[in-house]
């Protein structure tokens, strides 16, 4: 992939964060942080790339802790911000 | 599996990430929303685990379990009044999980002796950077919001200076990485500045800024998975990265506006004395009315329309099912009950919102701080409940004010006004606060549970 194509992938991807962001109500603004936070734990990717491929050590052992630390914010996120959901959703 | 299709999957749940974020621009369809975006990182991790290059998956399955327990304990243990803390906490595992994939792949990349592209170079630099800054940062917060350090601003002399000077250093070990891409200390001596600069940025924040912060932190956490995309050219993080860095940002700037103040106020600026206020004597002397719980639940009794006004206080002391019971037993009697957030009540955006949730308060009382002081003048009983500044009439009256034109809750203009509160000690912005003072203002004083827990017990005898 190049520089280029990443740029505009990132640019137009900040656009409909703005988009839809800014339509979310202010009572849904602490399950959006932690929904948000939890697919900000997309890094797992990359964590799973460096630590499966096995190149030395070093590489392993970084990949396995950004897993670790990935995963917890991933499912933790994801967790919680549907228990915060479910209670809103049950008085709707 | 080849390329096209790894990325067409990846397409698929960057996709889902997209239309769950777009499920919560409603509570009905919240739910479902945070479900597809779930699914999406399902999706997203079963075709990573496809790629050829992984040759063992001991490590990877080990640290996800890990990882999945410790993730899914806090979620369930966590209680909703500590939410700011955990978010603060989960902000910063993704930013060191940045730190660490960025270095994991700049060792790879002086493994195999191809010159990196310079792009290439300035991303891990980058994800080093803004991944430290804040991982720091938020564990900063962390502590500031669980008590473990002193919530107030910490100040020193000199602070900007330092500041200043870590972050040149930082350009400069960040430039030094991208020239010469073979030096791995460098790049950890880059991530040990910026560590620093994390936790310095954080430190002089105090109390009623923090929704900034964590919001701001959180944005942090989606730029520096971006740039994580950057190094190991992968859409599916650059996409969602970028979603999370706008989503921080739009966060920010709406705590920003709802205090008046700039970005750069808030993280570098003090809320400055006030220069000629009024001091808390002459503002108060003589003029405070102390009430008692049964002279509140005789108030009630003879109103039509009530109005509550959680701010930080009711969180710490934990009073939101007491204020909920409170605002049931008044409907029960035919008295129309809402509530009144205002944006920044709380140490994180929607906090208060969260907490009335808990505790059962329909979604439809919630109203926003422009609705409610439409009509505002027509409201009989307004209970403000540990808040303070929010509630401020300087922040209209008085354009020397530390809290000058900071759009507040108009609660002076209701009818009565019965502010809870433990003593007449100033919120975070240190200045008096006339509303205490005026006729139609009564003060309850003591902690906010048990002040609730006896208006309900006085109306019930009544």
């Amino acid at each position: 992939m190049d520089i280029i194509s990443g740029i505009t992938i990132f640019v137009l991807a900040i656009f409909v964060g703005f988009e839809i962001i800014t339509k979310i109500p202010p009572t849904l603004h602490t399950p959006l942080m932690s929904g948000s936070n939890a697919i900000s734990g997309i890094t797992l990717v990359g964590a799973i790339l460096s630590s499966g491929a096995q190149h030395t050590f070093m590489t392993t052992a970084l990949g396995a802790l950004a897993i670790v630390f990935a995963t917890i914010n991933v499912v933790g996120g994801f967790m919680v911000t549907n228990r915060m959901l479910e209670m809103f959703r049950k008085k709707v | 599996m080849t390329d096209i299709i790894i990325n067409i999957g990846y397409l698929i749940s960057a996709t889902l990430f997209i239309l769950g974020l777009k499920g919560l621009t409603h509570p009905r369809t919240a739910v479902r929303g945070n479900l597809l975006g779930a699914c999406g990182m399902l999706l997203a991790i079963i075709i990573t685990l496809t790629d050829q290059n992984i040759v063992s998956f001991e490590i990877i399955v080990a640290g996800i379990v890990l990882g999945a327990i410790i993730g899914a304990v806090l979620a369930i243990k966590i209680e909703m009044t500590s939410m700011p803390e955990l978010v603060a906490m989960f902000n910063g595992f993704g930013g060191i999980a940045s730190v660490f994939v960025a270095g994991a792949a700049l060792v790879e990349s002086t493994l195999n002796g191809a010159t990196p592209l310079v792009q290439a170079m300035i991303a891990v630099a980058a994800s080093g950077l803004i991944g430290a800054v804040t991982f720091w940062g938020s564990l900063v917060a962390f502590a500031k919001l669980k008590g473990l350090v002193g919530d107030a601003a910490v100040l020193f002399s000199g602070q900007q200076v330092i500041n200043a000077v870590l972050a040149i250093l930082a350009l400069a070990l960040s430039a030094g990485v991208v020239m010469d891409p073979t030096s791995v200390f460098l790049y950890w001596l880059l991530v040990l500045v910026a560590s620093a600069l994390g936790v310095l940025l954080v430190i002089p924040i105090g109390g009623a800024d923090m929704p900034v912060v964590v919001a701001l932190l959180n944005s942090y956490s989606g730029l520096a998975a971006a740039a994580t995309g950057f190094v190991l050219s992968n859409n599916v993080l650059i996409i969602t990265g970028s979603l999370v860095g706008a989503s921080g940002l739009v966060l920010t700037k709406i705590m920003c506006v709802a205090m008046n103040r700039s970005l750069t106020n808030v993280l570098f600026g003090v809320l400055a004395p006030t220069g000629g206020g009024a001091t808390a004597d002459e503002v108060y002397a003589g003029k405070v009315k102390s009430t008692s719980p049964e002279e509140v639940a005789m108030l009630f009794d003879a109103a039509r329309r009530v109005a509550i006004v959680p701010g930080y206080g009711m969180a710490v002391s934990q009073a939101q099912h007491p204020v909920a019971n409170l605002a049931t037993l008044l409907e029960e009697r035919g008295i129309q009950v809402e509530y009144a957030v205002h944006p920044v009540a709380g140490r994180m955006p929607g906090h208060m919102n969260v907490l009335l949730a808990e505790a059962d308060v329909p979604y439809e009382s919630l109203k926003d701080m422009d609705e409610i002081n439409q009509y505002i003048d027509q409201i009989d009983v307004v209970l403000v409940i540990g808040a303070n500044d929010v509630v401020n009439p300087l922040a209209r009256t008085d354009p020397t004010s530390a809290i000058a034109g900071m759009p507040i809750i108009n609660v002076d203009k209701a009818k009565t006004v019965v502010n809870i509160k433990r003593s007449l000690s100033p919120g975070f912005a240190g200045i008096p606060n006339p509303l205490f003072a005026l006729d139609n203002s009564l003060m309850l004083f003591g902690d906010g549970k048990k002040a609730v827990l006896s208006i309900i017990a006085a109306l019930k005898d009544t």
